[in-house]
């Protein structure tokens, strides 16, 4: 690299001149602007060092711990600048591009539905433009007629009179697009969608369970290919310079971090995934290729593109490409930390007979680190480049594999295997940890784990908003002072009041028809159910307000009477408001509870 | 040499001895919302900080109430089970039988099930009683049919004692228990009350004046 600027100057125009308002871009240019500068000298200083491109790979396994931070983006300090760039190029990154996505998910689907058009008929997908629809997607015979993505579709149809068209779905192609993501982690655990029509992947160490990188590549061609989809693919210790192979490189190619300059050299800005009009600047500047760029002093650059947003400066998406910029890929979520795989011959459709093995294999896992897990998860990817799952929830972390494969018992049956899947993974994805404890000298069964594991059984079986727990909830109102929780989370100490209270409640008081001898008073006589219950005597009224911080303006207050019938039974009986509290006519009375 | 004896003379055998500690027994009651049948199988449950697993069909919630634990006997843990058929029920009974952790299960079942016939209670009996832990089951609005529950009880509300502050009010309940099929028992019929002592069962008690001599002594 050449680097004819020595000096670290801020790329601010007017440094000296204090603003009033810092503007949070042109601050993270500055910043950036200042790293560059800064780094080009620490490299100037470090010149007669050998270059510590073969730093030691990191100790990485997909199934194992997972790197927290895999990028030091903002949080090195400067002084570091150097140890954050080769461990960056370190990584390996793997971008798919697929190209026809589009159009070859629409002819999978025509073909399952037997309206798949002939080759030679040209046919497009369109889309909405800002003057009529416009291509979205093209076939090879289109093409060949020279319809090209984004004319408008009434101009290709006067090209090319025998156009077919369909509409492109669009939203589908991105769901599409998220599915074969998820799919794509029975390669490595850290996947995520690239633009449009790509995707890249985080393969840094697991090329060697796939038989080295160039075999692990051919391997995810040819299951794309299987799945009717063309992919380019590529591999580089950056997530800039893999996008750029993939979509301007070789077959399959693989950049080592040694030949990463001599090859980025070569290619075209277009590379840089800049915008049409960035590029064309850069045309205009007579800058053609990465070489060309990485020539011009960076001040200049930096001067030059002050004022272009982050994603569209060349600088910027210089360093990213040549791994001094960080570039984290973010998954939509975290890699499970403890997690088994059994890969098969050929495709089944019953995970049942594989699980045994898997769960004990998981479970020596945890136990060897100290780990039990709340939450497991089964996924199986099926042929078809769809992937299912079923997790099931513990009430206390376990790594009981008996215990943790009888949850799966019912739930197995609800997998949609589709026409067979042939890798099942099985994965803790909550994980606490659990230290190993004896509670009794005589080794009898510990205290709380058969209760848990009794929950676990209910819950999987019946669903966990079904088993519950009563918990205190200060408030005054019957009803809402004990809430039922969740049986799966610790219990909370309850506390009864002393006044009496019914053993059941309902769910939604029940209105009754009552006689009365005042109307303040206590009733003399109420229709329950269709069945008249004559008071024969009865104790209250306790008086519930009804709390103004919480409910409704307008609810009237409660009036509970405890009531014992001609037949012995005893209820629990409220009127709602009292005669001209200005909250409504006549007060209403309600059934709320049963005594013992 | 002991000669191999057959199952129905081991059961036999195991019925002339004492009663287990635990066993299944169910209960009736004449109406379905008297709070009575329900008030007898807890206090019957001296669980002794253990929790209780409370299982209830979605019929009996809806018609008889959920449970409400300021009213249960003093300091009840509960796990309330909601489930929607009869075969749930059993399912998670028969699953909470199993877990020696806990201080008893209670079943409420509406009416009179296909599920629950003899087959199904003696499950539930041999479990309560392998495991030693008590299975009540409330059988709202039930006919006392083929089972396998060793006591069978049909309980109702009584007029309550005096309230000894309020003359109007009612006081301490009172509860009729008829224990109308026994194992290990003789049959009978009591009147019950339950206070902080535990379960007081009196023959013929006079309703009106023992409550009061009671609260004079």
């Amino acid at each position: 690299m050449t680097l004819k600027d020595t000096l670290p100057v801020l790329a601010f125009p007017h440094p000296a001149k204090p603003r009033k308002h810092a503007d949070p871009d042109q601050l993270a240019k500055a910043i950036a602007a200042l790293r560059g500068a800064l780094e080009s000298e620490t490299r100037r200083a470090t010149a007669d060092t050998p270059a510590q491109e073969e730093a030691t790979p990191e100790s990485f396994s997909p199934v194992g711990t997972p790197p927290t931070a895999p990028y030091k983006v903002n949080a090195a300090p400067l002084t570091r600048v150097e140890d954050t760039r080769t461990d960056a190029l370190t990584r390996r990154i793997t971008a798919i591009h697929l190209p026809h996505f589009a159009m070859e998910r629409w002819l999978r689907w025509s073909t399952q539905h037997s309206q798949r058009p002939p080759e030679d008929l040209p046919l497009v997908l369109a889309t909405e433009g800002t003057h009529g629809p416009i291509v979205y997607a093209s076939n090879r015979a289109a093409e060949v007629e020279g319809v090209h993505i984004g004319a408008r579709i009434v101009d290709m149809r006067a090209l090319c009179p025998n156009l077919r068209i369909e509409y492109a779905d669009v939203g589908g192609d991105q769901a599409a697009l998220a599915r074969l993501m998820l799919w794509m982690r029975r390669w490595c655990p850290w996947t995520a969608t690239d633009g449009a029509a790509g995707l890249v992947l985080d393969t840094t160490g697991c090329d060697h369970l796939f038989g080295g990188e160039a075999a692990m590549l051919r391997d995810m061609e040819e299951r794309l290919a299987g799945l009717g989809l063309s992919a380019n693919l590529a591999t580089a210790p950056t997530h800039g310079a893999a996008w750029a192979l993939s979509h301007m490189g070789g077959v399959r190619e693989i950049c080592t971090a040694a030949n990463l300059i001599p090859r980025m050299n070569a290619l075209p800005v277009r590379s840089l995934r800049l915008d049409g009009g960035t590029i064309q600047l850069l045309h205009r500047l007579g800058l053609k290729t990465v070489g060309d760029l990485i020539a011009v002093p960076r001040i200049s650059l930096a001067r030059r593109f002050s004022r272009a947003a982050l994603a569209q400066n060349p600088l910027i998406r210089l360093d990213q490409i040549l791994g001094q910029l960080a570039e984290p890929i973010s998954a939509s979520e975290e890699p499970p930390r403890f997690s088994v795989q059994a890969n098969l011959p050929e495709a089944v459709q019953d995970p049942t007979a594989h699980l045994p093995a898997l769960c004990e294999a998981l479970c020596a896992q945890m136990a060897k680190s100290g780990f039990g897990t709340r939450r497991i998860c089964v996924t199986v990817f099926r042929t078809d480049g769809e992937v299912r799952e079923i997790s099931v929830a513990t009430a206390q972390a376990s790594r009981d594999a008996d215990h943790l494969l009888k949850l799966f018992d019912d739930k197995l049956e609800k997998i949609d295997p589709g026409f067979g899947f042939d890798l099942i993974t099985l994965a803790a994805t909550v994980i606490e940890k659990l230290n190993l404890h004896q509670s009794r000298l005589d080794g009898e069964g510990e205290t709380g784990a058969a209760l848990a594991q009794m929950i676990d059984r209910l819950s999987a079986r019946l669903g966990a908003k079904t088993i519950t727990r009563p918990r205190s909830h200060p408030s005054h109102i019957p009803e809402r002072a004990e809430i039922w929780a969740t049986a799966l989370h610790a219990p909370a100490p309850i506390k009864s009041p002393a006044i009496k209270r019914p053993i059941k409640l309902f769910d939604h008081p029940e209105e009754v028809r009552v006689l009365y001898a005042v109307p303040e008073g206590p009733p003399a006589q109420f229709v329950w159910r269709k069945i008249t219950h004559r008071v024969v005597r009865f104790e209250g009224p306790e008086r519930i307000a009804p709390e103004w911080w919480r409910d409704m303006p307008g609810t009237r207050l409660r009036d509970y009477y405890n009531v014992e019938s001609q037949t012995a039974r005893r209820f629990w009986l409220y009127r709602e408001g009292v005669l001209g509290d200005a909250r409504g006519n006549t007060p209403r009375w309600f059934v709320h509870g049963v005594f013992a | 040499m002991t000669t191999p004896k057959s199952t129905t003379q081991r059961l036999r055998a195991r019925a002339k001895t004492v009663a287990v500690e635990a066993t299944l027994a169910e209960v009736f009651s004449d109406h379905t919302s008297d709070g009575a049948s329900i008030a007898f199988a807890a206090a019957h449950l001296n669980a002794g900080g253990k929790p209780v697993l409370w299982v209830q069909d979605r019929l009996s919630r809806k018609e008889t109430g959920r449970p409400y634990l300021a009213g249960l006997p003093n300091a009840m843990q509960l796990i309330h089970v909601d489930v929607s058929n009869a075969r749930d029920l059993l399912w998670a009974m028969e699953e909470g039988l199993r877990c020696p952790e806990l201080g008893g299960v209670i079943g409420e079942v509406w009416g009179d099930p296909a599920m629950l016939d003899f087959t199904a209670t003696k499950r539930l009996a041999l479990r309560s009683e392998a495991h030693n832990v008590p299975a009540w089951l409330i059988r709202h609005a039930g006919h006392p049919n083929l089972s396998a529950a060793r006591l069978r009880w049909r309980v109702g509300s009584l007029p309550a004692m005096n309230n000894p502050y309020d003359a109007h009010a009612p006081g301490q309940p009172l509860w009729r228990a008829e224990l109308f099929r026994a194992r290990w028992r003789t049959p009978g019929e009591w009147v019950v009350h339950h206070d902080r002592d535990g379960l007081h069962f009196d023959h013929g008690i006079d309703r009106q004046t023992a409550p009061l001599q009671r609260e004079a002594l």
